[in-house]
């Protein structure tokens, strides 16, 4: 099965994995985003994801669909968490079947690059100082202010 | 016309609230952020937005109807 889906809970990869399952796959490559401890600098004690559900599958689903048609893969899916995430857990799950290494990689690579920039997804990082704030994309805050 | 809008991230924060239905003659939602970025005191740029309507990415002069569900979507921050 290949679909794009929203986890309130842990990120199983193992099972999530098991959708990528094809004979004629030669190569499988799989990239997991995991909460850390700092960003910019600053320590970071938990990440809190909100995502507007409706758009965030169909926007997602697209991205799958499109990976489809540009790369030569066998599969693809893509998980991402929502609610409050501690350090170490897997915020994003992406996996790639492909009949070799080249396509997986790249799709998998584009996959998590397009869900990055289009997938309405928010993070909201809390910080050990008791502060917390929603990031941009390229991880500055929103309000300049902090 | 009655619109009813979700908020999300910084916007929810600022509005300090999820949802909220609203009166407004509105006929787009490049008008309708003005509206509410005054009223919320907003902090975002129109320009730094997109806008989905009935869970659908629209342009700005989309032509907006009584009871659409209207969202003002931030910088998205997955991955």
């Amino acid at each position: 099965m290949n679909g794009f889906s929203l986890c309130p809970d842990a990120i199983d990869g193992a099972a999530e994995a098991r959708r990528l399952d094809d004979a004629g796959a030669g190569a499988c490559v799989v990239f997991e985003g995991w909460v850390r401890n700092h960003n910019e600098g600053r320590a970071v004690q938990r990440l809190d994801y909100q995502a507007f559900a409706p758009l965030a599958l169909s926007e997602g689903g697209k991205i799958l669909a499109e990976a489809r048609s540009r790369f030569a893969v066998r599969a693809a899916s893509a998980v991402h968490r929502t609610g409050s995430l501690a350090i170490g857990e897997m915020a994003v799950w992406v996996g790639v079947s492909a009949d070799h290494r080249d396509a997986a990689f790249a799709a998998c690579r584009w996959i998590i690059d397009e869900i990055k920039q289009r997938v309405p997804i928010w993070k909201n990082e809390h910080y050990a100082d008791g502060e917390s704030g929603w990031l941009h994309p390229d991880n500055s805050p929103v309000d300049g202010a902090r | 016309m009655k619109f009813r809008l979700l908020y999300f991230a910084s916007l929810a924060d600022r509005a300090g609230c999820a949802e909220e239905s609203i009166d407004s003659a509105a006929g787009d939602p490049a008008v309708l952020y003005e509206e509410v970025r005054q009223r919320h005191e907003f902090t975002l740029e129109r320009a730094r937005l997109r806008v989905a309507v009935n869970g659908r990415i629209v342009a700005w002069d989309h032509r907006l109807q009584d009871g659409d569900e209207i969202v003002f979507l931030p910088p998205v921050s997955g991955g």
